[in-house]
């Protein structure tokens, strides 16, 4: 299917002045010195890449307590998703028929991640031109859907998982919680600094192994 | 069909078990042995690039493809069921080493009771105490009678641990209740994390008798009896849900492996996904000719074999038996049959998340290490006025610091789950919380079994395995107890805000607790109660043994890795002093 190629228009400040990040399915690294980067979106339209920006940066906002997910750039985690396996729900197991079970088989649905989103995204036309307030109200109409524990769950996995995956830019999830990564060897440290704070700098997966990694996000 | 030449043995999956036996047989004997495994090659090279929490533990790379085949659930008879459209309570591996390769190293050996747990019971309390609808029984086999093989598997794996009862005798710091063993761990205790230590500290001031898990992710470089070298752990705290990125996890393809593949009469095939064993003769006394199965061409092709091990993932091993009609499937109105009864899980729960003020630095540690009491496990403490039987263990395990299935948990005095309010309170706590987890021992009942789905299939047409599974008011009751324990535990630990578990409902097939279900293909002293006899091979098919969980009729409260190995090595001696000598009914 071809479209229009789309992208996210990000404000360097927005992401933390000079950084290195994988911008493209090449995943090098570029240098943001023209004050706008201009992402290419995958699965989202424009529209619907600033509506999810915004809304998940009301589920984790920037503020006093540190970095939230617009430095983040949960919404390149989001997008890479839904244009990958996952999105396509290409891990689940799909074959009819599809009913309502109890709760505790989960999602029964026939209906894919990406969607979800779409239909859902529908629903919040015009919320990038809300204020907060009204952001936060538009999201509690629609906090017990599927939809809104998807877009949850995926703003906790854009701020905290690797960089490779498009989220968590410079680690900055990571940074304001204290996790430092996959590191080699914590052997000297497990049994020390009890009841202290022992904070390594934060290393990603490609600078700790050197190789390039592959995320499940670009295979088939 | 294209019918493949024919080998002597056939062992139908690569994970610990298959891999043991393809061991065993390969240093033992002449024969020639072909492995089948459905999923592709594992190299222990692979393991530094999959430090990813994403791909591994939330999107789960290494497991079973639930697209192709999951497993359909309900809570009872009466019940429609559902397919487990997502992994979710137990995660079954794929590819060569299976499960085994991202187990959390946990390695303790059973307690004498649990084989005897029927009849240890009846003793103790009387038949009126156990409920109505159990149907636990003895293995058939003892604690004592699987020592020295417990030693041998300790040995293979490295396992690290402090002894705490050597040859009868209790050693303080050690695990007073574990069973006598004939030696020490070969490897000391791992290193106590923080938050492990507070536990140790705390359970010990109120009387209990804490221990440092036993565990495969090794406290120092140890060198195996087959000669293989593993480094010292670095807790990096990767392990559950990945493959150990310098092989200090004891993991097949770590120990086994390099030394199958030093015998030329044994060969691995992956890809190649088995979907029936063939079988001919009388029906008390059938013979399997071989096995079907689907190459890595999507080829179905017959493999003749003089002896088969099936030793696939505990729920498909009954699934593999029930699709190739060998066995009576189990009928719980009648009672009548056993393939598929007593299907058990374990009762997983954080039953007390506590809440501290000071940072725990808990991204340090393993799947395993950690510390824990076993003060209320099996038939440790005394039942007589409680309403429930049996128990499990608390722990404060050390292996939960990964972000995205950990952030976000707040304590009680904070209501919402996002925005400023929570994301203050989550990034604050994410490194200030963490859980008393207990483990506890399912009881098996009448009503818990497995047969074929009459609806879903999987990809290649084959009816799903249905699981028939609930929580009875036995584990429930349990589990309160345990929590108040739990609470009176995290208070000892100096935590600020607690939050006990909110109590067992029904059986959730999306919250994960552990991969070590059992049950389906049980071992026992007769045919008439049991699919296997206490050496593994089947009642009606003497030349088809049975590896794995799914012979366990009645589990202990942890995980049975470690009994799994000592079982398989039972059963290698069983069958190379004795059926290859004289191939027939072993009894």
């Amino acid at each position: 299917m071809m479209r229009r190629r789309q992208f996210l228009n990000l404000s360097v400040s927005t992401v933390g002045g000079v950084l290195v990040y994988s911008v493209d399915r090449k995943g090098f690294g570029i240098l943001a010195q023209d004050k706008r980067l201009r992402i290419p979106l995958r699965f989202f339209n424009e529209n619907e890449a600033v509506i999810v920006a915004a809304a998940a940066s009301r589920i984790f906002p920037s503020d006093e307590s540190g970095p939230g997910a617009k430095e983040a750039g949960v919404v390149v985690y989001i997008d890479r998703q839904l244009a990958g396996p996952y999105g396509r729900d290409a891990h689940r197991y799909t074959e009819p028929p599809f009913e309502d079970g109890p709760v505790e088989f989960g999602y029964q649905g026939k209906v894919s991640p990406s969607e979800i989103y779409r239909e859902g995204l529908k629903k919040l036309k015009g919320f990038e031109d809300l204020s907060a307030a009204e952001q936060d109200d538009a999201l509690k109409q629609i906090e017990t859907t599927h939809f809104f524990s998807l877009l949850r769950r995926h703003s906790i996995e854009g701020m905290f998982s690797d960089p490779v995956h498009g989220g968590n830019i410079d680690m900055v999830g990571w940074q304001m919680i204290g996790f430092p990564g996959p590191q080699m060897s914590y052997f000297d440290d497990v049994d020390k600094h009890f009841g202290e704070a022992f904070r390594p700098k934060p290393v990603t997966l490609q600078q700790i192994t050197g190789t390039k990694v592959i995320p499940g996000e670009d295979g088939k | 069909m294209k019918t493949l030449p024919a080998v002597d043995v056939v062992i139908i999956g690569g994970g610990w078990t298959g891999l043991l036996m393809a061991k065993e047989l390969g240093a033992r004997t002449s024969l020639s042995v072909v492995v089948l495994e459905r999923g592709g090659e594992r190299n222990p090279s692979d393991y530094p690039a999959d430090m990813d929490e994403l791909d591994y533990a939330v999107h789960h790379r290494m497991m079973q493809d639930f697209s192709k085949e999951p497993f359909t659930i309900r809570h009872s008879t009466s019940d429609q069921a559902y397919p487990l459209r997502e992994l979710g309570s137990f995660l079954p591996g794929t590819g060569v080493g299976g499960a085994g390769e991202h187990w959390s190293g946990l390695c303790k050996r059973f307690v004498p009771n649990c084989f005897e747990a029927y009849s240890k019971t009846i003793e103790r309390y009387g038949a009126k105490k156990l409920p109505d609808d159990h149907s636990i029984q003895d293995w058939g086999l003892t604690y004592d009678s699987l020592e020295p093989y417990y030693a041998h598997a300790e040995r293979l794996l490295g396992t690290s641990g402090q002894v705490g009862n050597l040859r009868g005798k209790k050693i303080e710091g050690g695990n007073i209740f574990e069973g006598p063993r004939s030696s020490d761990f070969p490897t000391p205790a791992n290193k106590v994390p923080y938050f492990s230590s507070l536990f140790r500290d705390a359970t010990k001031s109120l009387g209990y008798h804490p221990y440092p898990n036993p565990s495969a992710t090794i406290s120092q470089v140890y060198t195996n009896t087959d000669g293989v070298t593993r480094p010292a752990c670095t807790y990096c705290g990767f392990c559950t849900a990945y493959g150990c990125m310098i092989g200090a996890k004891a993991q097949p393809t770590t120990i086994l492996l390099p030394v199958i593949k030093k015998h030329s009469n044994v060969s691995i095939r992956t890809r190649a996904s088995v979907r029936r064993i063939l079988h001919d003769g009388p029906a008390t006394n059938r013979r399997a000719r071989g096995v079907t199965y689907l190459d890595e061409s999507g080829k179905e092709v017959f493999q003749p074999a003089d002896l088969v091990f099936l030793s696939s993932f505990i729920l498909n091993n009954s699934r593999l038996l029930l699709l190739s009609g060998i066995g009576e499937p189990y009928n719980p109105a009648t009672g009548k049959g056993n393939l598929g009864r007593n299907l058990t899980h374990q009762v997983i729960v954080p039953a007390a998340m506590l809440f501290f003020d000071k940072p725990l630095n808990r991204f340090m540690g393993t799947g395993s290490v950690g510390m824990s009491i076993d003060d209320f496990d099996a038939d440790n403490f005394d039942h007589t006025d409680l309403p429930f039987l049996r128990g499990g263990i608390l722990r404060a395990l050390s292996d939960t610091g990964l972000p995205i299935r950990t952030f976000g948990i707040v304590p009680p005095s904070v209501k919402s789950k996002w925005g400023a309010e929570w994301k203050k309170a989550a990034a604050y706590y994410y490194d200030r919380t963490a859980s008393i987890n207990f483990i506890g021992e399912h009881m098996a009942y009448k009503g818990n079994y497995m047969d074929l789905d009459p609806v879903y299939k999987d990809h290649n047409g084959d009816p799903l395995i249905r699981m028939t599974i609930d929580w009875r008011d036995n584990e429930r009751q349990m589990v309160e107890f345990m929590t108040r324990k739990a609470v009176e535990i995290g208070r000892a630990m100096g935590a600020k805000e607690i939050t006990p578990y909110a109590g067992l409902g029904k059986y959730e097939g999306t919250r994960y607790q552990s991969t070590q279900i059992r049950g389906g293909t049980i071992m026992g002293t007769s045919p008439d109660v049991s699919v296997v006899n206490t050496s593994s091979q089947h009642w009606q098919v003497p030349n088809l043994f049975v590896l794995g969980g799914s012979t366990i009729p009645q589990g202990d409260s942890i995980g049975p890795t470690l009994t799994l190995m000592a079982l398989t090595l039972h059963v290698a001696d069983a069958v190379v002093n004795r059926y290859l000598k004289s191939p027939g009914k072993l009894v």
